[in-house]
């Protein structure tokens, strides 16, 4: 899980899963942004940080400038991964969103914020769900 | 993903409304949302539906969920929503049909495992959705019988929300739950009070039979120990049996004041003794935000009994008055108002001062003239107005006790009384069929003063000669005219005589 790690529980990083849960928040990122592009999308940033936080995907298309939140899962034990899409986190990319705008101007695009919610579950093919405009 | 409606019914008062409960699953961050004037109880009801669901193996899409309650603008408060909210839900997940949930009234909080707790007034809710034309109505298991007593309304018990969902063609697995139930209540048996118990008061006895007869109120005023708390609790037994509509208005009542409700439809009267130390609030209804009958709608078709009168606050006793008037209590708050109604027939019991002992053969009284004039003042004098039969009550002495022990003492007993009030009634019934009356003591005095009614000079001689003497006011006229209709029809006599006349008069000599 990326994007967490500025807000991380104190034992998050001496847990022995940490690793892993980075691998898996890579794989789903990469997963992500491979989906995105099928979808007709150009990639401008992957982990775009700046001193408010990190964006997971900036992507663009002929209208649209796209901050993208992904959410990796191994399972839906924990809850819906868009069930920790919280209205704290979505101000944060509100913000992030507003900043990445600052720094990389666009005439003509509009900006919104996506989310999208990969499920791994074994050797299953993942599971890509994609929510627009949800902040 | 679509929208959902289903129907729930909210009461205010007795009087249940239904209201429609749509759901609506669009793509968006997971969330619910509650909109419609819930209250808080109600507001919490997110949680509970969003666990009941994923613990009962049928879990909420995991999208934006959103539960409106029309018409918004009537204020829906505690939990008794769950159920419909929670199928609306499933059905806008296409979890369950939409079109089996459209039609059907859904009442009934969830647990967070997922079973269906009982809630309160089921009984009037169900009624509510049956007089707006609902057939089926989906409710708790430990609610089914209650709900069972409205009559042409299928009634479908359920356990838990996957049972409910199974039966709206979910495409679960049963999985057997124990229901809830509510602890069992044991009922009071009124047969236990018979009138063949009082001893001696034979006249105070006879007073009884009259106030049941014509649905008269009554005070009896006599020193402690004269049996006047036992007398009272036996007049619901002289009372007949109610009808339906009495008997389902009593029971809805009772289930929305969190009574127990018998699977079988009572059809008793029922009978309130509040304490004296009650508020107004507690005495005709009320409540800040969810608002609650009062003792004098809980009596309602039965009997309110007020044991020591003049210990309740004066600002207590007058606001029976206009209740007793009207036959029903609305109550008004800021948020709204409830009616209910509130036709019982009041029995007061006063010790004639603060003693208790003044007019005792064995005692003497240690008050002040003083003291005993304030004691029976606190009655006021527009409530005693309303009220037609004012008896004295005295201790039994050794003579009648002897009397009364000894085999065909002349006791009369519950059952031998009521036969005779339920005569006294046909009678009564006959006579004002047609008139928005069914008792006498609902007649007013100018209707018994004029036409056909009008009883001849010189039957009324002892009325008018009290009344130029000042005995007897023109509102007590009329209700000594009154007593007199109902003396006569317990004598089966088709008009008040000199004697039923006499006999009435001799009904209001308490005070």
């Amino acid at each position: 899980m990326t994007e967490d790690r500025t807000h991380s529980s104190p034992d998050r990083g001496s847990s022995p899963d940490r690793g892993s849960r980075l691998e898996l928040g890579a794989a789903g990122e990469e997963i992500a942004a491979e989906y995105l592009r099928e979808c007709g999308y150009r990639v401008l940033a992957r982990n775009w940080r700046c001193p408010e936080g990190e964006i997971d995907i900036v992507v663009a298309d002929d209208d649209w400038v796209v901050v993208v939140e992904v959410k990796t899962r191994s399972s839906h034990a924990a809850g819906h991964p868009f069930e920790s899409v919280t209205p704290t986190k979505l101000a944060r990319l509100r913000r992030l969103t507003g900043a990445w705008a600052r720094e990389n101007p666009r005439e003509g695009s509009r900006l919104r914020v996506d989310a999208v919610a990969v499920t791994v579950a074994g050797t299953a093919p993942p599971t890509v769900e994609h929510l627009e405009n949800v902040a | 993903m679509s929208v959902a409606r289903t129907q729930a019914i909210a009461l205010q008062g007795l009087h249940g409304a239904i209201v429609e409960v749509e759901a609506d699953i669009s793509d968006g961050l997971p969330g619910f949302l509650l909109i419609g004037l819930p209250d808080a109880s109600l507001g919490e009801a997110r949680d509970r539906v969003r666990a009941a669901a994923a613990n009962s193996g049928c879990p909420l899409p995991s999208r934006k969920l959103t539960v409106n309650m029309s018409p918004a603008s009537l204020r829906k408060h505690g939990s008794s929503f769950d159920l419909s909210i929670a199928v609306a839900a499933l059905a806008a997940g296409d979890l369950v049909s939409a079109a089996s949930i459209r039609s059907v009234v859904h009442i009934g909080e969830l647990g967070l495992d997922g079973r269906l707790r009982p809630v309160d007034g089921i009984l009037p809710s169900v009624l509510g959705a049956a007089r707006a034309g609902a057939t089926t109505v989906m409710v708790p298991s430990a609610n089914v019988d209650e709900a069972s007593l409205v009559p042409d309304v299928r009634v479908v018990g359920v356990a838990s929300l996957r049972d409910a969902a199974i039966w709206h063609g979910g495409d679960f697995e049963p999985e057997a739950v124990e229901a809830l139930t509510r602890p069992a209540t044991e009922a009071v048996d009124e047969a236990d009070l018979d009138l063949a118990d009082v001893i001696g008061n034979r006249a105070a006895v006879e007073g009884m039979i009259v106030a049941a007869s014509g649905g008269h109120h009554m005070l009896m005023v006599g020193p402690p120990g004269a049996g006047k708390t036992m007398l009272a609790a036996r007049l619901p037994g002289l009372l007949p049996d109610l009808d339906i509509d009495q008997a389902l208005e009593v029971s809805s009542v009772r289930s929305l004041s969190g009574l127990p409700v018998q699977a079988l439809l009572s059809r008793r009267p029922p009978f309130e003794s509040p304490h004296h130390s009650c508020s107004a609030a507690a005495l005709v209804g009320g409540g800040h935000a969810i608002m609650r009958p009062g003792a004098v709608t809980r009596a309602s078709g039965g009997v309110l009994f007020l044991d020591e009168a003049p210990e309740f606050a004066a600002a207590v006793l007058d606001g029976l008055r206009q209740p007793l008037e009207s036959g029903s209590i609305v109550i008004q708050r800021t948020h709204g108002s409830a009616t209910w109604p509130a036709r019982c027939q009041l029995v007061l019991a006063a010790n004639p001062c603060p003693c208790g002992e003044y007019g005792s053969r064995d005692v003497a009284c240690s008050c002040s003239p003083f003291q005993r004039r304030r004691y029976l003042g606190k009655l006021s004098g527009p409530l005693i107005d309303r009220i037609d039969i004012q008896l004295r009550v005295s201790r039994i002495d050794s003579a009648q006790f002897r009397q009364a022990t000894e085999p065909l003492g002349g006791q009369i007993t519950t059952a031998e009384a009521r036969s005779r009030v339920v005569a006294a009634r046909d009678r009564q019934r006959r006579r004002w069929e047609g008139t928005p009356w069914r008792l006498n003591s609902e007649v007013p005095g100018s209707r018994l003063r004029s036409g056909d009614l009008r009883l001849a000079t010189a039957d009324t001689e002892v009325l008018d000669r009290a009344l130029e003497g000042g005995a007897l006011t023109m509102r007590g006229y009329d209700r000594v005219l009154r007593l007199a209709w109902t003396v006569a029809d317990l004598d089966a006599a088709e008009r008040p005589t000199r004697e039923h006349v006499g006999a009435a008069l001799a009904l209001r000599r308490a005070l």
